[in-house]
């Protein structure tokens, strides 16, 4: 049973780590923003693994149920047509490769391979640790958590009202912006004009001139 | 009953979320496209909660903090999400691109 456990941890890892990689290299955003969000649920499954069941539920309503819905929508609005073909790294990436490298390979590494932890000793034999689960954190949430939790939701209604603000735009200001759909026509019309649309385009523009 | 904590040591768990931060640490810097960034920020948001978590399981587990700030850090991550999509929207709105580099207006 012990080795289920580790297989499957092992499992659960590598998906990780290879969903995540997949996240920061590849070309297509809507492609990173999936991959992002498969990792996301392999991370809720190590919660489970982790006996963490209320955080694993929460992992998959708030990360892979909201927070990936708002990051494909933002990603929908703001597309270019230009960024798919343009490369999507900054032009000295390794620098920002070299960084987290030395910091895994020189800070995070070491520490944690030659710390010794104060781990609580095992449970005797027939009998579980005692865990707290989903009722305790409930209770603790309406207990010795009571203000942190109320400033969470202040923090959240802040959030809210902030990114209506941020994201408004008001109705004199607007103008026009096109669809994805509207600059490829453009673009085609710009890179091969066919007689007939010039043809009509000449004599639309004639007719504003007149 | 089996559980985690005999069958995975510690310190893989951590160097699991270790390597997950500096994948996105990675992401957040070597990407032009902000939306980009806000993956590689998330990414790392990630890692730091499976830390709290272990911690939690392998420490403390009769204690509620570590689940409970495992779950303020989820709130936060949610409350920043949204916020900085809205800002992305807004500079696309302005400058028509989403390009970090060529938002350069505060650059001395």
């Amino acid at each position: 049973m012990n080795t289920f456990i580790t297989i499957l941890f092992v499992v659960f890892a590598v998906y990780i780590l290879v969903a995540a990689i997949m996240t920061v290299t590849v070309k297509n955003i809507v492609h990173a923003a999936l991959w992002l969000i498969s990792s996301f649920f392999t991370v809720g499954a190590l919660y489970l693994l982790m006996e963490a069941e209320f955080i694993g539920v929460a992992q998959v309503l708030i990360y892979v149920g909201a927070v990936s819905i708002l990051i494909l929508f933002a990603i929908m609005l703001t597309r270019d047509l230009e960024g798919t073909q343009n490369r999507q790294m900054t032009p000295r990436w390794w620098i920002a490769l070299i960084v987290p490298a030395a910091l895994f390979g020189l800070l995070i590494t070491p520490t944690v391979l030659t710390y010794q932890w104060q781990l609580p000793p095992p449970a005797p034999a027939g009998q579980s640790t005692p865990i707290a689960g989903a009722a305790q954190i409930g209770t603790a949430f309406v207990r010795e958590y009571l203000l942190p939790f109320q400033v969470a939701s202040v923090l959240l209604t802040v959030a809210l009202i902030g990114a209506v603000v941020i994201a408004f735009e008001e109705r004199e200001r607007r103008r026009y912006v096109p669809t994805l759909a509207e600059k490829v026509r453009q673009q085609q019309r710009v890179r091969r004009p066919d007689p007939a649309a010039s043809a009509m385009q000449s004599s639309e523009t004639a007719g504003s001139e007149t | 009953m089996p559980s985690m904590t005999e069958a995975v040591p510690l310190s893989w768990v951590l160097l699991l979320a270790g390597a997950l931060f500096c994948i996105g640490l990675f992401g957040a810097l070597s990407r032009r496209n902000t939306v980009g960034i806000l993956l590689g920020i998330e990414l790392m948001l990630n890692a730091v909660n499976i830390n709290l978590v272990a911690f939690w399981r392998y420490l403390e587990p009769n204690v509620v903090a570590g689940q409970t700030f495992a779950l303020f850090v989820v709130t936060v991550a949610a409350a920043e999400a949204a916020v900085g999509l809205a800002m992305i929207i807004a500079i696309y709105r302005s400058r028509q691109t989403v390009n970090a580099d060529e938002v350069d207006s505060l650059r001395g």
